[in-house]
């Protein structure tokens, strides 16, 4: 973000665009990646009931997906999802 | 009840891109809160680090709206946000059909310490607002200060363990007998550990027209030294050796939501935590000892008022 | 149409509130303030205004509740003074920092310690950096004035940022004046309705209020307050001046008294003013050149104005009812200030005096007067800091 001057932003520090913080990627903290095995899933989201980070994509009722723009790696979902399930897995992350 | 099924339709009000740490319960309480609230919500936070995290200027994480004053002041400011709610609502300003839920967020350092004057004032007054204490049991944000909410034996930077020290020297405040004893219409205590509990309880509290005020235990990987994926893990071992108990006192009537099927030894949760660490010797077995026997009084006395 | 009623200077500011009529009144008792919100009290009791009142525990909520009460759009007052302004000071800094156009009246008493309750400024005077607008009031009528011209400058798009007003402890908050009250009309049309920007409950625009702004962006907020206070000068001006047409009242950010061909001036604010002003007409009458500057506004500070007041004087004195400890008065060191802006150098003494509300009599004023007179011809000799009426 290009850092503008006190001429431009709105007073008082208020900020008006709700939820910017999309822009800010904090999967780049990452050292540890989870990775979802789609064949066990039994969609019971108690993964994205733990999740921290917004980074597990819910449709429709059902696990979908990892953002990996925002995951952070903690493992919590691999540490919470059920025993009999056991559909995700945390690795290394490649990128480092 | 909502189902999760249900609950993960709703759009998040937190956004990702906030800067919590990796595993950070605090977030994942506020997150379960605001997930339970149907209307649209008027959120105030302490100082404190979900007040940090969630709002590095130009960003913010925040879909509903927002303020933060100061540390000690929340409950005060969301008293101000909630008055004005009324009054401009009254003179038309505000479309009647509108409806809001005002929440205020605060850890342990703003509640149980710093802010307690102003949350017990928000409360006395009956302001429209359900308070959340998202409690990890130390200051954090600062670097692991002991505070009010510290258990005893606990290492923090304050009051640390050494050679004639085993950590903290006093027991934690009862934060929600406090409340309790302001006689509101709904208090209770919880944990992300067991989300539907959480969530009747949010629901309940944001149903009930006055003020309300939940207690969550929210453990703190950075200051409790506990790798970050056991977060949720070890708010479960909370509960279930009683360490913290889940009930709720609803007009007066003092109700145990959660009764551990078995009553777990304290030992099997704190020896998780590094900041129990030195107490994992022979030596310190009696501080141990008191800490059980400090939570066995207090599960007895509890049990003993929802008799009542 | 205005109506002349008999009000002490709390009645007459909580008068001013009634028509006013603010959203939302955050206050927490505190001698001298007390009956200032027991009379408001007792109109919201009665139906006369629609506020709602929060009677919160403590100053710190005061001022808390109505920076909340501000952010969610509403027009916000509260009174304080003392060790309630300066428990409620971290929130003072907050109002204007979030540019929340919060009325305050501040009934100016000692600030502890030992503890005092009757009049100095060492209250609002401490608070002189935080950012809100300050304009002291000599008398009764013009606290009044005051408060409804606050509200009017506070909301102005160009200034956004918090007032208060003051007025002398027991001096003028506990004595009946003659005060004129306008309609409720016309305060209602003078200061219109209030409409507020990137607050909290437009939920269809959801704003983040207070973030943590670090050091890419704090300075640049800070500008733009510095510049909004910068601002408020000319604003005070109009205000004022479309008040003065209404009422028929004139207002300036300073009053000069007879300061037409003055050689010697003393400048005060509050109400001390009006005993200047008394010793003035009799050391006149006796033929000597002496004048008065009442400075109305102290933040923003008039420094040009207060130049143009001074440039021809041969000496002038500054009355201070408030210490900065290691400096002097800080209204002395305002104006030394002003005058080194042009290049001007006049000699000037400062008498620090009224500390914890002892009186002020218009012998002592005179002795001032009279020093001014050696001071004008053999300069300042000696100290420039006095303690007027203290026992050695």
């Amino acid at each position: 973000m290009k850092e503008k001057g006190w001429k431009e932003i709105p007073i008082g520090g208020t900020i008006v665009e709700p939820g910017n913080a999309v822009e800010y990627k904090t999967g780049s903290w990452r050292t540890f990646k989870p990775i979802w095995h789609k064949d066990r899933c039994i969609h019971c989201l108690i993964c994205w009931m733990y999740c921290p980070d917004e980074a597990i994509i819910v449709e429709n009722g059902k696990f979908v997906r990892f953002d990996y723009d925002y995951c952070k790696g903690c493992g919590i979902c691999a540490n919470e999802c059920p025993e009999k399930a056991n559909a995700i897995e945390m690795v290394l992350d490649r990128k480092i | 009840m909502a189902t999760i099924k249900e609950l993960s339709k709703k759009k998040e009000i937190i956004s990702g891109g906030h800067r919590a740490c990796a595993g950070c319960i605090p977030m994942i309480a506020m997150r379960q809160v605001l997930r339970a609230a149907s209307n649209p919500v008027v959120v105030g936070c302490a100082t404190g680090c979900m007040e940090v995290v969630t709002t590095i200027y130009p960003y913010t994480a925040w879909r509903s709206s927002y303020i933060h004053n100061a540390f000690e002041n929340v409950a005060a400011t969301i008293s101000g946000v909630e008055t004005a709610y009324r009054i401009l609502k009254k003179k038309g300003k505000i479309p009647e059909d509108t409806k809001i839920d005002f929440i205020a967020f605060g850890g342990d350092g703003g509640t149980y310490d710093i802010g307690i004057q102003s949350l017990s004032g928000a409360m006395e007054r009956g302001h429209n607002m359900l308070y959340v204490c998202y409690n990890n049991e130390a200051y954090m944000n600062t670097g692991v200060q002991r505070s009010s909410a510290t258990p005893y034996g606990a290492f923090t930077n304050t009051a640390p363990s050494g050679s004639v020290s085993f950590g903290k020297k006093q027991f934690s405040k009862d934060l929600t007998g406090i409340m309790a004893a302001h006689r509101i219409p709904y208090v209770a205590q919880t944990s992300v550990s067991h989300w539907r509990d959480l969530v009747n309880k949010v629901q309940k509290a944001l149903s009930i027209d006055g003020p309300t005020f939940l207690n969550i235990l929210a453990p703190c990987q950075l200051g409790w030294r506990f790798p970050p994926e056991k977060g949720v893990e070890i708010a479960r071992l909370a509960v279930e050796t009683c360490f913290w108990p889940l009930y709720e006192v609803e007009n007066g009537k003092l109700r145990i939501t959660i009764k551990p099927k078995e009553k777990k030894p304290v030992l099997e949760y704190i020896k998780l935590q590094g900041r129990f660490r030195h107490l994992m010797k022979d030596s310190a077995k009696d501080v141990v000892d008191k800490i059980q026997k400090e939570i066995d009084l207090r599960w007895e006395e509890l049990l003993e008022k929802s008799k009542v | 149409m205005s109506t002349i009623i008999g009000l002490t200077g709390n009645e007459a500011v909580a008068e001013a509130m009634r028509q006013i009529n603010p959203d939302v009144v955050a206050a927490y008792p505190i001698t001298p303030q007390t009956e200032l919100m027991h009379k408001f009290a007792d109109f919201v009791a009665n139906g006369k205004v629609d506020t709602e009142m929060i009677l919160v525990e403590s100053e710190h909520s005061a001022m808390s509740a109505s920076v909340g009460a501000a952010a969610g759009g509403a027009r916000a007052m509260t009174a304080t003074c003392a060790n309630g302004l300066a428990l409620m000071w971290e929130i003072v800094y907050i109002a204007a920092s979030l540019r929340l156009p919060i009325v305050m009246a501040v009934v100016n008493r000692a600030l502890s310690g030992p503890i005092n309750i009757h009049n100095d400024h060492s209250d609002s005077m401490g608070c002189r950096d935080s950012g809100w607008i300050q304009i002291y009031s000599e008398n009764s009528q013009e606290a009044y004035d005051n408060t409804i011209m606050a509200v009017k400058i506070a909301e102005n798009k160009d200034v956004l940022l918090p007032v208060m007003v003051t007025l002398d402890g027991f001096i003028l908050s506990h004595t009946l004046e003659r005060i004129e009250i306008l309609d409720d009309k016309q305060v209602r049309e003078f200061i219109g309705e209030y409409i507020p920007q990137n607050h909290l409950l437009d939920i269809n625009h959801p704003v983040t209020i207070g973030p943590l702004d670090l050091q890419d962006y704090y300075f640049e907020h800070k500008r733009q307050e510095a510049e909004a206070i910068n601002n408020a000068l000319e604003v005070v001006e109009e205000v004022s001046f479309e008040y003065s047409r209404l009422t028929g009242r004139n207002y300036d950010v300073l009053e000069l008294y007879r300061m037409e061909d003055a050689e010697r001036a003393i400048v005060a604010l509050g109400s001390t003013a009006g005993t200047v002003k008394f010793t003035v007409d009799s050391l006149r009458e006796n033929g000597e050149k002496v004048g008065m500057i009442k400075l109305r506004l102290f933040r923003p500070f008039p420094y040009k104005e207060i130049y143009e007041a001074l440039k021809n004087v041969k000496s002038f004195a500054v009355l201070d009812k408030c210490i900065s400890f290691g400096y002097g008065g800080p209204v002395y060191g305002e104006i030394k200030s002003a005058l080194y802006n042009y290049q001007a150098f006049i000699p000037a003494v400062n008498y620090i005096y009224g500390l914890g509300g002892r009186d002020i009599k218009p012998t002592s004023i005179k002795k001032v007067f009279d020093e001014l007179k050696h001071i004008t011809k053999e300069g300042v000799n000696g100290k420039l800091i006095h303690y007027l009426d203290v026992r050695e």
